[in-house]
């Protein structure tokens, strides 16, 4: 046993080694901590060895992870330590007990600096390796120059250099802002020239985060990085300590091809030769060898060839060796190298013209769907998911359906929506994706979400010519004894809507039916009885001439629910009671459910997967970016003869929105139905639409007053639903065709879209406009979704922005015509100059037919965006808020007629325009601070600070002062803030109904204010 | 770029872990009880990646010991092995033979190692010789101020005699 040099450090590590179980290790733990504490108090008669001592018990504790609540100071101070053994301990502890939120931090930055610049090459070491690791704001700003300094000095070893480079690669990817890499070209390719491969490895590190961020600067590094490939493919005067098992530097060759995949291309002919050669040299000169470090090494080289590649878009041949090689990859026994074998044919589907040939492994890997390796199982059905497409779709989908019986819990659910797109996406016939949908709800019932079952019953109300097939299907799986609860709820539903289309078959008769039906009412929840009674109702309609018993029977149990618990129960129960007893009219109530609007797919908006964080954004996402800014469009593959092309049915309806679009905010999904009911979209199941179904016509011709309201569409009337839907209601379906008009509220998109980043600005039957937006600083990134709902192509379009003076804005282009069911992106650059509240306004046009669509609509870019919340210390706090001495720099405003709030509520309201309450700065309980950084081009960062007192007998008025060092800033927080409180904009306020035209937006919007103002 | 390093033993125990990304300590914890439980319940003639919370986790068993590390989904996970390897033989060569009770003991040297190699989740030298005669450097300095200190207390004591 090697020992720690340290006794009490290894007598404490093999007492809690010798624990018996956790508790024991527990107290013990605690014992030392205690004993820890103690000594650090009387820090006094500590020895540097025993400060050392206790730093590393801190650690051990800390990495088995307990708590270590203090100590943090004796770490930090270690590192000014005169000695390297105290410094060390003091650097590594500290790298590991904090990270670069911890305010302790702070404390070391000068003394890490002093190291930093000092001479001592080992401390410079030590302290370049704890900014790389856990480096924040605060040493980016004060440390970037002297790291940069340090990297390109021709007097550092190259022991120093590379950590410096790495050092500044984490400062830069942490904080692109702070570290100024202007003019950096040069030194990036002249440190490309670098002998020392440590060095080089390390700025080729660097390089990558830089281009990935900017790639136009450096392309004079370009050919650079193609000569170090080369240097190193053909083994050419590589010392022999950088290869690793007979392999020069893989690491190095991944990079350098890493950092060669964020040039769009290589345009130099001769540059590009030579890097095909390298590269077809790596893709045929590997083969899988005995040794495991060696394959893992070489083929690290080799899949990072065939991605740059498939980056460079080679020629057909050259793509076709690639799919070839994945092709033989996939059927190979070593499990990473199928892995990633199926992995890079998922992102090879991007490249066009490679489908066939990756097609013609199919078989290969359906197989690997039964891989014993759940990862690969997981890669293998990516793949699948990502090739089906109108020719393959039917194996996919019914071997998916196969595997599901036996897949892992962890991927049923996964498995089971995947599956459920692929077979709404590419049905070649519509009973095949309804015995799909069955089969799936038959098969992992439990694994297969709402929204599944919402959409095949949409389908099927939406297509005459599948309703009778549906109904009979259903008919079949409720003979089986044994069903799944959601199957149970399909049947019934369908049956209830379209089994009278059978009545003339054996076994179809509406008792026959009843009966079936409600031989599983017993083994179901009460999520499930709402449904069976619909479909009573709805048997009890469809069965002219009356059949007395059958009557009975249905009115007994309606009677009996009449006093169920459940509220919706009991309404259902009572209402169809009431109806069934009004004898002809009755059919008309209780006719079959209208069609559904056309709509987005849920389960499509679901599948997009929720995003990461990564270090840098892939080359593949950023290739993707690249083509979106060229605005290309991309059209999903439609089957030519594929479904009736009725403009209401629900499949083609693909409209790829960015995720989390519409769901978070329900009040934005209000639509008409047809007959006249605003309902809520899929979160809700269609069952109780048909009460909404039922209380629409009642308003009509129903005597009034027979049915009570239904609390849910009460609840829409007491939140303004539009009572332009209400009139709605008396327009025909089709009838509306004539003009385009939005849907949902414009105004609630904006509001909403001001608090969060994506979402959908505007809405109406021919597109939908989705925006994303990215905020760094005082500059932004919104990209447009500019999606086609249509099957025809959208015209002229057209799309200005109106930006205000203190915004500039750059919109890529925006291609004139969108096809059918596409989705184009456009980016827009934004940059804010200065503070101001002025709204920038985007002018979109589009032809439909012979309809010209214009709408005016603003642009969530406002005041908040540019804010980044920070918390700041009762010591900073008060300084800054004495030196800001009143106006211009601080101001005063008494408000009145404020929304009376409680005060957590206006906290929350603060924080979501990110503005952080502060609390405990202020003594007065109703009183609130809070600070802010508000970043623009003149004003940099700067920090704003707010104080609102508030009366607690009177909430409708309040004192409000906003300090910041600019005075403009100042005046316009304070009225933004103003707007805010005299206004909640998000609360679906006003009665605008969807039929409204979209409100005057004037296009200067030279006054937000009196534009606002209007609105209230 | 790489999030963190985990060691763990069969049995579940944290050898070593490193963070690269800012985890607080509850996502620490919450990080290794999961990963803990996904990567020690694999089989062994599997590949040695898994998917997890949209990153993957690169990992390689040594004897009772698990070296895991965090990557982004674009990143090269062969690569990453490679660096988990080489870690693996520097500590080997380091320790003579490296056992799973060297790096119990000496985590605070496995720490020094590790920051030989990785600096901000990046790979920072492919040179074994190279680190290995940095870490014997800093071994001798650390020798040194020893024998200095005890030369000191030495003359302390004469004089205080």
């Amino acid at each position: 046993m090697a020992l720690s040099g340290m006794r009490g450090l290894s007598v404490f590590i093999s007492d809690v080694r010798n624990c018996q179980n956790k508790e024991q290790e527990r107290l013990r733990v605690d014992k030392e901590l205690g004993n820890v504490r103690t000594r650090f108090k009387n820090e006094k008669g500590l020895s540097p060895y025993e400060k050392k001592k206790y730093v590393w018990k801190m650690l051990y504790i800390y990495m088995l992870g307990y708590d270590v609540d203090f100590g943090h100071m004796e770490a930090v101070s270690l590192i000014s330590a005169p000695k390297y053994p105290e410094k060390q301990v003091g650097y590594i502890v500290t790298a590991c007990l904090l990270n670069e939120n911890h305010d302790f931090l702070r404390l070391a930055i000068n003394t890490v600096r002093n190291d930093i610049i000092g001479r001592n090459e080992t401390f410079q070491c030590l302290a370049l390796t704890l900014v790389g690791n856990i480096g924040g704001r605060e040493f980016a700003e004060s440390l970037a120059a002297d790291v940069q300094k340090l990297l390109i000095s021709s007097s550092c070893r190259p022991l120093v250099r590379k950590k410096a480079a790495l050092c500044l690669l984490r400062l830069y990817r942490k904080n692109p802002d702070v570290v100024n890499v202007d003019g950096w070209a040069d030194r990036m390719a002249q440190l490309l020239d670098e002998r020392d491969l440590g060095v080089l490895t390390s700025s080729m590190s660097l390089l990558v985060a830089l281009v990935s961020n900017n790639h136009e600067a450096y392309w004079s590094c370009l050919p650079k990085c193609v000569k170090t490939l080369e240097r190193l493919a053909r083994n050419q005067d590589i010392p022999q300590e950088y290869t690793y098992y007979g392999i020069p530097s893989p690491w190095l060759q991944v990079k350098t091809m890493r950092a060669l995949q964020y040039f769009p291309t290589v345009e130099d002919p001769n540059t590009r030769r030579s890097l095909f050669e390298v590269l077809q040299r790596i893709l045929m000169g590997t083969d899988v060898v005995k040794n495991v470090n060696k394959n893992n090494a070489s083929h690290a080289v080799l899949f990072e060839a065939l991605a740059l590649v498939m980056h460079l878009d080679a020629e057909k041949e050259m793509m076709s060796q690639c799919v070839a090689l994945l092709g033989k990859f996939i059927a190979v026994r070593e499990p990473n190298i199928r892995y990633l074998g199926l992995e890079n044919m998922t992102r090879m589907l991007m490249v066009t013209d490679v489908q066939d040939i990756i097609k013609r492994h199919q078989a290969q890997i359906i197989t690997s769907l039964k891989d014993p390796d759940i990862s690969i199982r997981r890669r293998a059905l990516d793949l699948l998911y990502g090739m089906c497409d109108v020719s393959n779709a039917k194996d996919i989908v019914e071997e998916l359906l196969q595997y599901l019986s036996s897949a892992d819990f962890a991927m049923r659910e996964e498995l089971s929506l995947k599956a459920a797109i692929l077979a709404e996406k590419f049905a070649p016939d519509l009973s095949w994706y309804v015995d799909v949908i069955l089969q799936l709800i038959d098969k992992a019932g439990d694994f297969v979400s709402d929204d599944i079952w919402f959409r095949v019953v949409q389908f099927v109300t939406n297509n005459e010519d599948l309703q009778s097939y549906a109904a009979a299907k259903a008919r079949e799986y409720l003979n089986k004894p044994a069903i799944h609860e959601t199957m149970v709820k399909v049947s019934a539903y369908i049956l209830g809507e379209y089994g009278h289309l059978l009545a003339r078959r054996p076994g179809y008769s509406p008792k026959e039916l009843f009966t079936i039906i409600h031989e599983k009412h017993p083994t179901v929840s009460t999520s499930t009885i709402p449904i069976l009674l619909s479909s009573y109702a709805k048997i009890l309609m469809h069965t002219q001439p009356p059949e007395p018993e059958l009557q009975n029977q249905i009115w007994t149990i309606f009677n009996k629910y009449e006093s169920c618990i459940d509220v919706e129960i009991q309404q259902r129960a009572a209402e169809y009671f009431a109806l069934s007893r009004k004898g002809a009219s009755l059919m008309d109530i209780l006719a079959e459910m209208p069609k559904f609007p056309e709509r987005q797919s849920a389960l499509i908006r679901k599948a997009e997967d929720a995003e990461v964080d990564t270090a840098e954004q892939s080359a593949i996402k950023l290739r993707a970016q690249q083509q979106m800014s060229t605005a290309l469009v991309v059209t999903d593959q439609r089957p030519p003869n594929g479904m009736p092309a009725q403009p209401s049915i629900g499949p083609l309806s693909l409209v790829k929105v960015p995720s989390e679009t519409v769901d978070s905010n329900p009040g934005d999904q209000g639509l008409t139905h047809p007959n006249g009911v605003v309902y809520k979209e899929d979160p809700q199941p269609p069952s109780q639409d048909i009460i909404g179904d039922l209380l629409g016509t009642l308003s009509i011709e129903g005597p009034p007053g027979a049915v009570a309201q239904s609390p849910q569409s009460a609840t829409y009337e007491a939140e303004g639903a539009p009572s332009a839907a209400d009139a709605a209601a008396l327009v025909p379906v089709g009838e509306e065709s004539g003009s385009v008009q939005p849907i949902g509220n414009i105004n609630e998109r904006f509001y909403a879209l001001c608090l969060k980043d994506s979402g959908v600005l505007y809405e109406d039957p021919n597109i939908q406009i989705g925006i994303k937006a990215e905020w760094r600083a005082h500059q932004g990134r919104l990209v447009l979704f500019l999606g086609n709902k249509n099957t025809a192509s959208l015209g002229s379009v057209q799309a200005l922005i109106l930006p205000p003076t203190h915004l500039k804005m750059e919109l890529s282009l925006v291609p004139e015509t969108i096809p059918p069911r596409a989705q184009v992106q456009c980016p827009l650059e934004v940059m804010n100059l200065r503070p101001s509240r002025d709204v920038a306004v985007l002018d979109f046009s589009y032809k439909f037919g012979p309809t010209m669509v214009n709408v005016k609509l603003r642009l969530p870019a406002v005041l908040n965006k540019f804010l980044q919340p920070i918390t700041v210390s009762p010591e900073e706090f008060f300084p800054q808020w004495r030196s800001l001495s009143g106006p211009p720099l601080k101001l005063q405003e008494v408000v009145r007629g404020v929304r009376p709030l409680p005060l957590p509520e206006m906290a929350n309201l603060f924080n979501t325009y990110r503005l952080t309450v502060c609390p405990g700065l202020d003594p007065n309980p109703n009183n609130l601070v809070a600070s802010t950084t508000f970043y623009s081009e003149t004003t940099r960062a700067m920090l704003c600070l707010v104080r609102i007192e508030t009366d607690p007998a009177d909430r409708t008025q309040l004192r409000m002062t906003v300090a910041s060092g600019d005075p403009t800033l100042t005046f316009e927080l304070k009225e933004f803030i103003k707007e805010q409180l005299v206004s909640i904009p998000t609360a679906p306020q006003r009665p605008q109904g969807p039929a409204a035209p979209p409100p005057p937006v004037a296009p200067a919007s030279q006054d937000p204010g009196a534009l606002l103002a209007g609105l209230l | 770029m790489i999030h963190f390093v985990l060691l763990i033993s069969r049995q579940g125990k944290v050898r070593l872990t490193k963070w690269y990304s800012p985890y607080s300590q509850k996502e620490r914890s919450k990080v290794i009880r999961e990963l803990s439980g996904i990567v020690l319940n694999r089989g062994p003639k599997l590949c040695n990646f898994v998917e997890w919370r949209g990153h993957r986790v690169v990992y390689r068993r040594y004897a009772g010991l698990y070296f895991c590390m965090c990557i982004d989904e674009a990143d090269n996970e062969l690569e990453v092995l490679d660096i988990i390897h080489h870690f693996v033989e520097i500590l080997d060569r380091y320790f003579g033979s490296v056992c799973e009770l060297d790096l119990i003991f000496n985590f605070h040297k496995a720490y020094y190692i590790l920051d030989e190699v990785l600096i901000a989740g990046e790979f920072q030298e492919s040179s074994k010789r190279t680190i290995i005669r940095l870490l014997s450097t800093h071994d001798s300095m650390v020798e040194m101020a020893k024998e200095e200190a005890t030369s000191i207390g030495n003359m302390i004591a004469q004089v205080t005699k």
